[in-house]
């Protein structure tokens, strides 16, 4: 039998907050950066089958660092209510907003409440706008604070160091290509300094592109989409940023990123061909 | 009802228990009272006067299958509306249309979407077809109660198998039996004359343009011999919704193209008012 210590409230608040944050840091890093058509996620997953970012609503992407069955769970939430708000009333009345607020209030009840183990989760809501001032990014951390994101936001293990690293360097109006290669250059820098490689086939890509004809925007980039566009951007990477005259394709969206719109969105429901019918 | 306005605005715990794909499972734990099976009609004389969609028709080709079906609604032998849509995307790779009750219909066809849709971002996969259809199909049980009211609903569902990679078209009863329908189906109070116009007119080797000629004819001969169902309306510029789903997905024809299709066939159904004649022998 142990008599019980006292434990001031700030010192139990600040063991809890360590314990969720130590449990988040286990976890790989991911990035969710706004580019002149959307907004796009990318993480390092090596699991096809376990994803870190889903879709929530028409317009609303959901991204996850930390413990998978406490994310899950919180994803399923947020899916279960926005199906409800958009039944109840209208798609139009399912925000990213709202949604935030939901789970942080979630998320902050659960950290303060000392009958639960306080989530070891950071999630990322972001909302595609009809243009790209109208992009909402919110980033949740374990504790139910929220904090408003623009134009790049890292979660996960090495996220300062990342979120550093992406605020020097990404600017507004980035094309997708541009933006994937930024966020993999940021994943693959490490704690100590050290790059590392990470191959197409352990990296999850995801995005919602405001300039998809259907009503939902968010759309998993794989394959030899996926390939295809870091190919640009591994010969795009050595020039450092100069777009060569050996990768067409971004070269031209670099300058314009606005005149290849009409042409996807005239592209029809036929997935992943809007990108491969540019070349 | 909503998540926000109870407690504390944490989600509740029907949000986050693990277990269900499914919507409507989720709101019969969190708010039965939305389901349309769960309320009771008090016991009426007679039948109540809504609005009735009528005619919708179904037939598949080689690579896929077209649905659609005409515009009009009626409350009794009054025409309700005249340019009521009934035939919906269930999700990409198929559609359902409605005939029955309209407003108890569209609610269904609202949920119905949003079940398939839940189920593939909670699962990360679409539903096979079959399963669609038996979902659909418990839907329509679960309205059985007003259905013994008069206020049926029943849909005729058509989709692309992507495993099978083919078109099928579901039909179903009140009861929520279903069946599958091989070639072509038709529901509806006009459903008797378009399945005898389709039965004589379909060929199971139709190109895409042809099944999409054969479904308005088999509209447009329903039109003829049923009040309830509406024909073209070249004035007001009112022509069938018709919808094609192939291994590219589902696609509405837009109104000129439909328009298109209407008016060749009343041009020459102006010379042959029965239409095209088949064969005796």
């Amino acid at each position: 039998m142990s008599t019980p210590f006292y434990v001031s409230p700030q010192q139990a608040m600040a063991d809890r907050a360590e314990y969720a944050r130590k449990g988040i840091a286990r976890g790989r890093s991911l990035v969710v950066l706004q580019y002149a058509d959307g907004i796009v996620f990318v993480g390092e997953n090596p699991s096809r089958a376990l994803h870190k970012f889903s879709e929530i609503y028409d317009r609303i992407g959901f991204a996850a660092a930390g413990k998978y069955n406490e994310y899950e769970n919180l994803r399923i939430g947020g899916v279960r209510y926005a199906d409800l708000r958009g039944y109840t009333y209208d798609r139009d009345d399912v925000t990213a907003r709202g949604l935030a607020n939901v789970y942080a209030q979630t998320l902050g009840t659960i950290f303060s409440s000392a009958a639960e183990k306080p989530y070891e989760v950071e999630l990322v809501v972001a909302e595609v706008g009809a243009g790209p001032e109208g992009d909402q990014i919110y980033r949740l951390p374990h504790d139910g604070s929220i904090v408003d994101e623009h134009g790049s936001v890292a979660v996960g293990g090495n996220a300062e160091q990342i979120s550093s690293f992406l605020d020097q360097r990404h600017r507004d109006g980035m094309s997708l290509a541009e933006a994937l290669k930024l966020a993999v250059q940021a994943l693959s820098r490490e704690a100590n300094g050290n790059e590392r490689e990470i191959p197409a086939e352990r990296l999850e890509v995801a995005v919602l592109d405001r300039t998809r004809p259907q009503q939902r925007k968010f759309k998993r980039i794989v394959g030899r989409q996926l390939t295809r566009l870091l190919d640009a951007d591994g010969a795009g990477a050595t020039p450092t940023d100069a777009p060569s005259d050996t990768e067409e394709p971004e070269g031209d969206s670099t300058p314009a990123a606005g005149t290849d719109t009409p042409a996807k969105g005239a592209d029809g429901p036929a997935e992943g061909s809007d990108e491969t019918t540019e070349k | 009802m909503e998540a926000n306005t109870r407690s504390t605005g944490r989600l509740p715990a029907a949000f986050l228990t693990p277990g269900s794909s499914s919507f409507m499972d989720f709101l019969s734990d969190h708010s039965p009272e939305i389901l349309p099976g769960n309320r009771s009609l008090p016991p009426l004389q007679g039948a109540i006067e809504a609005p009735h969609g009528t005619t919708i028709v179904a037939a598949s080709f080689p690579g896929g299958v077209v649905l659609a079906g005409d515009r009009r609604a009626t409350m009794g032998n009054m025409i309700a509306q005249r340019d009521i849509e009934k035939v919906f995307p269930a999700d990409e790779y198929s559609a359902v249309g409605i005939a029955g009750t309209a407003g108890l219909a569209v609610e269904m066809v609202k949920l119905f979407q949003l079940e398939l849709e839940h189920f593939e971002k909670v699962e990360g996969a679409t539903l096979s077809l079959e399963g669609k259809a038996n979902r659909l199909s418990t839907m329509i049980r679960s309205n059985l109660a007003m259905a013994m009211q008069g206020l049926a609903v029943v849909p005729l569902f058509a989709g692309y198998d992507v495993d099978r990679e083919k078109g099928r078209i579901f039909s179903y009863d009140v009861t929520g039996g279903r069946s599958e329908e091989r070639g072509y189906a038709a529901t509806g109070s006009g459903s008797v004359f378009a399945r005898g116009s389709m039965k004589k007119l379909y060929r199971d080797d139709l190109t895409e343009e042809q099944t999409l000629t054969l479904v308005v004819q088999a509209l447009y001969d329903a039109a003829d011999d049923d009040s309830a169902t509406g024909g073209p309306d070249v004035a007001r510029r009112i022509y069938p919704i018709v919808t094609v789903i192939t291994d590219e997905g589902f696609r509405r024809l837009d109104d000129t193209e439909s328009a298109e299709i209407a008016r060749a066939i009343l041009e020459r159904r102006l010379e042959q008012p029965d239409g095209p004649r088949a064969a005796l022998l």
